[in-house]
């Protein structure tokens, strides 16, 4: 015998907090991701007024391959957005092509974030080198780690997570909306580790 | 249902000159990088220019703008504590103490 359990809430909004759970619970998590990156800015802010020098991030860093990264990122978000907006619509062949270019410009943007490590490597400037350099990499490191789950996120919503839509549209683009917030939260993140690191 | 699609384009719309703004003000960002100022007006500016770029992505990008309260009061919260995380070393670099001690004769 074997029952069904409707979880409630899902494609209607729960009255008292006038939200899906999925939104609330997205939202929680991101506070909680504010939290864990403020952290690191408040360890840099820490290393940073204790060292005697801090060197200028454009002498060590590449600022032109990092303005070109926070385009790629920037870019990623209105095409997430736009994935999202063509659910809304009903148009998922326009919300794949959306998707595909989001997840585009996440791997550009690892692609470029390999140039710059291995470039960094190559000239023997390691996280154990000074404490510039390790908050850089720790940050940027986590960053990266944020850009790759998100791309795992947005990878299954377009391949196997995508059947959901011929079931149940309203959850599919709920979920789809929910992934673009953590989306967004990279790029934010992004808006700050760049000129924190890069022009300072 | 045409009103909620209204309401959709005129939120796209939206999202596409937020885009452009902040491709622009990370031109800026960058420009001014440049530009031969006394280091702490360039960190005020580089981080009000952060900030302006933030809240453009979590109002219109993440539509917080029409968000319910309580979505307002959780992050509310983590921007108590995170403000609170970045004042912190501050006041642990602070190495003198300061204390008022009343002397009796």
């Amino acid at each position: 015998m074997s029952a069904t359990v409707e979880i409630p809430y899902i494609t209607e909004p729960r009255p008292d907090t006038g939200l899906v759970n999925v939104k609330l619970g997205t939202w929680l998590f991101l506070a909680s991701e504010v939290m864990l990156f403020g952290g690191l800015f408040s360890a840099y802010i820490l290393l940073r007024a204790g060292a005697e020098t801090w060197p200028e991030g454009a002498s060590i860093l590449n600022v032109p391959l990092a303005t070109l990264n926070t385009f790629v990122l920037i870019t990623s978000s209105i095409t997430m957005v736009l994935a999202w907006a063509s659910l809304v619509r009903g148009d998922f062949s326009k919300y794949r092509r959306f998707n595909y270019a989001t997840l585009a410009c996440g791997l550009a943007f690892l692609v470029v974030k390999y140039f710059e490590y291995s470039a960094k490597f190559h000239h023997g400037l390691f996280p154990s080198e000074s404490t510039f350099l390790a908050i850089y990499f720790t940050l940027t490191g986590l960053h990266g780690l944020h850009v790759v789950g998100g791309m795992t996120m947005l990878a299954y919503y377009a391949f196997p997570g995508s059947s959901m839509w011929h079931t149940n549209r309203v959850q599919f683009t709920n979920r789809v909306e929910c992934a673009g917030l953590f989306w967004h939260l990279v790029d934010l993140v992004w808006i700050f580790l760049f000129p924190v690191l890069y022009l300072m | 249902m045409a009103e909620d699609l209204e309401e959709l384009n005129k939120h796209v719309r939206t999202c596409i000159a937020v885009f452009v703004i902040l491709l622009a003000l990370t031109l800026v960002t960058v420009a001014v990088s440049y530009l031969d100022v006394p280091p702490a007006a360039a960190i005020t500016l580089a981080l009000c220019i952060a900030m302006v770029k933030a809240t453009m992505v979590v109002s219109f990008f993440m539509h917080l703008i029409s968000e319910k309260k309580l979505i307002f009061f959780s992050l509310g919260l983590a921007a108590l504590f995170f403000i609170f995380l970045l004042i912190l070393p501050v006041a642990t670099n602070q190495t003198e103490v300061k204390q008022t001690v009343e002397v009796k004769y």
